[in-house]
C-alpha cells in the first residue's frame, strides 16, 4: 500500500449473537467460516455474543439470532435484540419455524414439568416455559431468514458479505438447497 | 368392528367384484351402511382389496365425507358457502345445535344424530340448505324448519318420514337459451347422429369452436383429436360433475332437467375419440341425484343407446358407469378426478402425460364439463357453424351463469357468451350491487367500476358461478371465508398451498382481530401480497394457484377494507405471550413479574 493514499478509517459493524431455543450448531456453523474469520473481525466487531461473553446487547448492526422462543427469557432477549439491531436475522430452522425443540407442542408442558421434576422448582430465578415453542417471526418482525441446520458456513460468509457490503442478502440456491 | 359391519363391507365388495379401484365407491357404499368407517373394518377392506391398509386409511382419510370417527346415525351437514352465510346459516345452525345440545362438528351422547358443516351444497338460489346423510337436501332454511327439523332429530324420525316439501329443490331458471331450452321436439335423433364418421363429428365440434365450460376453456375438439390419435386400443370418456366451485349451480339442473342430453354429449364424443367406457363424475353433495340418474342410464340401455352397438352403430360398444364423489373440491381438476375415479386420493397428477394421452388406467381420457357435454348434444345436431354463430370471436355459444347473492330473483341465466355483467345484475335484479365474484373463489371479483366488462374467454372468464354482494358487504369478511374454504380443500400434497393457505387464514384472522384487537399493521398486509405471489408462482395444481384469487382481487379493488384493519403502526405478535405461560404458571404456581409476559412490543 503506497504511503501516500492512507485509507481513512472504516467504522466497524457491530454484530451480536444469540443462541435461544437452540443447539449452538448455528454458532458452530458461523466459526466453520475458518480462516476468514480474520477477514471478518477486520470488517466487524462483535456485541453479545457467545464468542465475547458481553451479557446485554448494546446498539447494533446486525443481530443473528439461532433457535425458537421456549420460555419467558427468550422472548425478552429476543425483544432486546429487535430494539437494539438494525438488521435482524433469523438463523436455522428452530429460529425459523421452531425446529425440534418445537416437537413438544403436542403436550402439554405443565404435564412435562410434573413428569420430569418431582416437584417443579418455583424459583422466581428460573424462567417460565412457553406452551407452545415459537419461531421468533411470531414475536419480533425479522429482517431476514438464513434457512438450514445449520446454515453451511459459505452461506453465513455470504450473507455477512451482503451485509457488509450494504447489499440485500442474496440467497444463493446452492448454499440453501437441502433435498 | 360387529358382524353386522363385516356384512355390509362384504356385501359392497362382492358388488363391485372385489376390484381395487372402485375403492372410492366401496368406502362411500359401506359407510352408507355402518354410518362410519372403523379402522378394522378398513383393515378388512384393504385385504379383500389386496391393498395395505395404508392406502385405504389414506383415501378414508383424504375425503371429507368418509368419517374414521364414529358419526351419529343421522349426520346433518349445513352448506356453507358464502351465499348461505348471507341467508343467516350460521345463525340456523347455531340454533339447531342449541335445540339438539350439541357443538357443530359433534356426534350427541347417544350417537343419534350430528351436526356440522361442508362446503357449498349448489344450492345458492334456494339456500340456506343442509345435507343428510348425504342423500338428501334440505332447502330454504328458515328458524321454523330448523326448529321442527330438531324435534324430529330428537324423536329419531328417519329421513324418509320428514316433510317432502323440505327437500324440493327447484331448477330456478330464470333466463333460457338454448341449452336450458332443451333439444327440440323435432331434433334429430342420436342414432343418425352416431351413424356419421367419428372425424365428421370432430370436426364438427371444431368448427362450433367450442370450448371448455368448467373454467379452463381449452378447446374441445383440440382436446378430443387428441385422445383420438393417442395411441392404445381403449379410451374413456369422463364427464365432471363434480360442480365443487362454491356458488355454481347449473350442472346440478342440466343433470336434473338435461340428463339426456349431456349423455347424448358424452356418447357423441365416445363415438368422436374411439372410446369403449364413459364415467360421470358425480360430486358426493349431488348423491340425491343419483336414483334418477341410474334410471336415465337404464332406459338409455334399453333404447339401446348405450351398450353393444350403441345407437345402432356396428362395433361401437360404449356404456356410462357413475361414479359419486365423497367431498373433495380439488376432484374437480381433471386428473385428481381421475386418481379419484381410479380408487385413490384426489392428488392431482404431474403433467405430462395429460389425461388425453394417459388418463383413466392409463387410458387416453377425455375429460369435459356437464355444459360442454350438454352443448356437444346441440352442436352435433345444429351444426357447428350454428354454435360458432353465437357468441363472440374468441368464445362462442352460449353460457350459464349460477347467480346468488344479493339479487330480488337468484337462479340459472343463459346467455350468449360476451354479455357484460351489467345486463345479468339488471336481469336478476341488483341495482345495489359493489361485486360480482364471477367463477366462484377460483375466479374473479368484480367490482362495480368494471360492471361494463363482457363474461367471455377473452374478457372476464367465468366457470359459471355469479355470486353478488351489495353495498352492505364486506368483501374483506368475504375473501377471508374463500380463504378458510381454499385451506380446508388444499389436497395438502405441495407445501406452497398446504401451507401457504393457512398461513393466509390465520393472516387475515389476524387483521380480523380473531385473537384481539389492534394487531394488525402494513406489516400483515405485506406479507399478505408475498402469500398472494408465492401461490400464483409456486404450487403443483391450478386449484392451488388460484386459492389466492380473491385476496388478490379485494386486495386491488377493496384495500380500504384491509387498511381499515391495519391499526398498529408497527408489527405487533398475533400471540397472546401472557397466555403462553399458562401450564408454567399453573404447576409453580408462580405469580411473580417474571411470570407474566406483555404481549405487546412497547407496553
Amino acid at each position: 500500500m503506497s504511503a501516500a493514499a492512507a485509507p481513512t478509517p472504516v467504522r466497524k459493524l457491530r454484530v451480536a449473537t444469540v443462541s435461544l431455543g437452540g443447539c449452538f450448531g448455528c454458532h458452530m456453523s458461523l466459526l466453520d467460516i475458518d480462516e476468514r474469520l480474520f477477514e471478518l473481525i477486520e470488517k466487524v466487531e462483535f456485541d453479545r455474543s457467545p464468542l465475547t461473553d458481553i451479557k446485554t446487547v448494546g446498539p447494533c448492526d446486525i443481530g443473528l439470532v439461532e433457535g425458537g422462543l421456549c420460555n419467558a427469557e427468550n422472548v425478552e432477549v429476543l425483544r432486546a435484540f429487535r430494539a437494539h439491531c438494525k438488521v435482524l436475522v433469523a438463523v436455522g430452522a428452530c429460529a425459523i419455524t421452531g425446529g425440534l425443540p418445537a416437537l413438544r407442542n403436542h403436550l402439554d408442558v405443565g404435564d412435562i414439568l410434573q413428569s420430569v421434576y418431582a416437584r417443579v422448582p418455583d424459583d422466581p430465578e428460573l424462567p417460565l416455559p412457553l406452551n407452545r415453542v415459537l419461531p421468533i417471526h411470531e414475536v419480533v418482525q425479522i429482517d431476514v431468514a438464513l434457512p438450514g441446520c445449520p446454515p453451511p458456513a459459505d452461506a453465513f460468509w455470504q450473507l455477512l458479505q451482503d451485509l457488509i457490503a450494504g447489499r440485500a442478502p442474496q440467497h444463493l440456491p446452492g448454499l440453501i438447497r437441502y433435498d | 368392528m360387529n358382524d353386522a359391519a363385516l356384512a355390509a363391507a362384504g356385501t359392497v365388495l362382492a358388488r363391485w367384484r372385489q376390484d381395487p379401484h372402485a375403492l372410492v365407491q366401496i368406502l362411500r357404499e359401506t359407510q352408507a351402511l355402518t354410518h362410519w368407517l372403523p379402522r378394522p373394518l378398513l383393515a378388512h377392506i384393504a385385504r379383500a382389496l389386496g391393498l395395505t391398509s395404508a392406502q385405504v386409511e389414506g383415501v378414508a382419510g383424504f375425503y371429507r365425507f368418509f368419517h374414521t370417527r364414529p358419526s351419529g346415525r343421522v349426520r346433518v351437514l349445513f352448506s356453507d358457502n358464502i351465499t348461505d352465510r348471507m341467508l343467516g346459516s350460521e345463525a340456523l345452525l347455531a340454533r339447531l345445535c342449541a335445540r339438539l345440545g350439541v357443538a357443530p362438528g359433534e356426534t350427541d351422547a347417544a350417537g343419534r344424530f350430528s351436526v356440522d358443516r361442508c362446503s357449498c351444497t349448489g344450492l345458492c338460489d334456494q339456500g340456506p340448505a343442509l345435507l343428510v346423510d348425504h342423500h338428501h337436501v334440505v332447502t330454504r332454511l328458515d328458524a321454523s324448519r330448523v326448529d321442527a327439523l330438531a324435534d324430529l332429530l330428537l324423536a329419531e324420525a328417519p329421513p324418509d318420514a320428514w316433510p317432502a316439501e323440505w327437500f324440493r329443490v327447484d331448477d330456478g331458471v330464470q333466463r333460457a337459451d338454448v341449452l336450458l331450452q332443451g333439444l327440440a321436439a323435432d331434433a334429430p335423433a342420436l342414432a343418425g347422429v352416431l351413424r356419421r364418421a367419428p372425424q365428421a363429428l370432430l370436426d364438427d365440434v371444431a368448427q362450433s369452436r367450442l370450448r371448455g365450460r368448467g373454467g379452463a376453456g381449452f378447446p374441445a375438439a383440440r382436446k378430443w383429436q387428441a385422445c383420438r390419435d393417442a395411441p392404445g386400443p381403449l379410451r374413456c370418456v369422463v364427464c365432471n360433475a363434480d360442480e365443487g366451485e362454491p356458488g355454481t349451480f347449473k350442472d346440478r339442473v342440466l343433470l336434473s332437467a338435461h340428463a339426456d342430453a349431456v349423455f347424448d354429449g358424452m356418447t357423441v364424443a365416445a363415438r368422436a375419440v374411439g372410446a369403449q367406457q364413459g364415467f360421470v363424475y358425480l360430486r358426493g353433495e349431488y348423491r340425491y341425484l343419483l336414483p334418477q340418474l341410474e334410471a336415465v342410464l337404464a332406459r338409455r340401455r334399453a333404447q339401446g343407446l348405450l351398450g353393444r352397438d350403441a345407437g345402432g352403430v356396428a362395433g361401437f360398444d360404449f356404456d356410462i358407469a357413475i361414479h359419486v364423489g365423497a367431498g373433495a373440491y380439488v376432484c374437480g381438476e381433471e386428473s385428481a378426478l381421475i386418481e379419484s375415479l381410479e380408487g385413490r386420493r384426489g392428488t392431482p397428477r404431474i403433467r405430462p402425460p395429460f389425461p388425453v394421452q394417459a388418463g383413466y388406467l392409463g387410458r387416453p381420457t377425455v375429460v369435459n364439463n356437464v355444459e360442454t357435454f350438454c352443448a356437444v348434444a346441440h352442436i352435433a345436431r345444429r351444426g357447428g357453424a350454428w354454435w360458432a354463430g353465437i357468441g363472440t370471436a374468441e368464445s362462442s355459444g352460449t353460457k350459464i351463469h349460477s347467480v346468488s347473492g344479493d339479487c330480488a330473483r337468484p337462479g340459472l341465466y343463459e346467455y350468449p357468451l360476451g354479455t357484460t355483467i351489467a345486463r345479468i345484475l339488471e336481469d336478476c335484479g341488483a341495482p345495489r350491487a359493489q361485486a360480482v365474484q364471477v367463477g366462484g373463489p377460483s375466479g374473479a371479483c368484480v367490482p362495480a367500476s368494471e360492471f361494463g366488462r363482457a363474461i367471455a374467454f377473452e374478457d372476464v372468464p367465468s366457470a359459471g358461478a355469479f355470486m353478488v354482494f351489495d353495498g352492505s358487504r364486506d368483501l374483506f369478511e368475504v375473501a377471508r371465508h374463500f380463504a378458510r374454504f381454499f385451506a380446508h380443500e388444499s389436497c395438502g400434497l405441495c407445501t406452497p398451498c398446504r401451507v401457504g393457505t393457512e398461513l393466509v387464514v390465520r393472516r387475515l384472522d389476524k387483521l380480523a382481530h380473531a385473537r384481539g384487537a389492534g394487531r394488525g399493521s402494513a406489516f400483515d398486509i405485506e406479507r399478505l401480497h408475498e402469500l398472494d405471489t408465492l401461490l400464483h408462482g409456486g404450487t403443483h395444481c391450478g386449484l392451488g394457484a388460484s386459492a389466492c384469487n380473491p385476496l388478490r382481487d379485494t386486495l386491488a379493488h377493496f384495500g380500504r377494507a384491509y387498511v381499515q384493519r391495519s391499526t398498529a403502526d408497527h408489527f405487533e405478535p398475533d400471540v397472546d405471550l401472557d397466555a403462553e405461560l399458562s401450564s408454567a404458571r399453573r404447576v409453580t404456581g408462580r405469580t411473580d413479574a417474571g411470570a407474566h409476559l406483555h404481549t405487546e412490543q412497547t407496553p
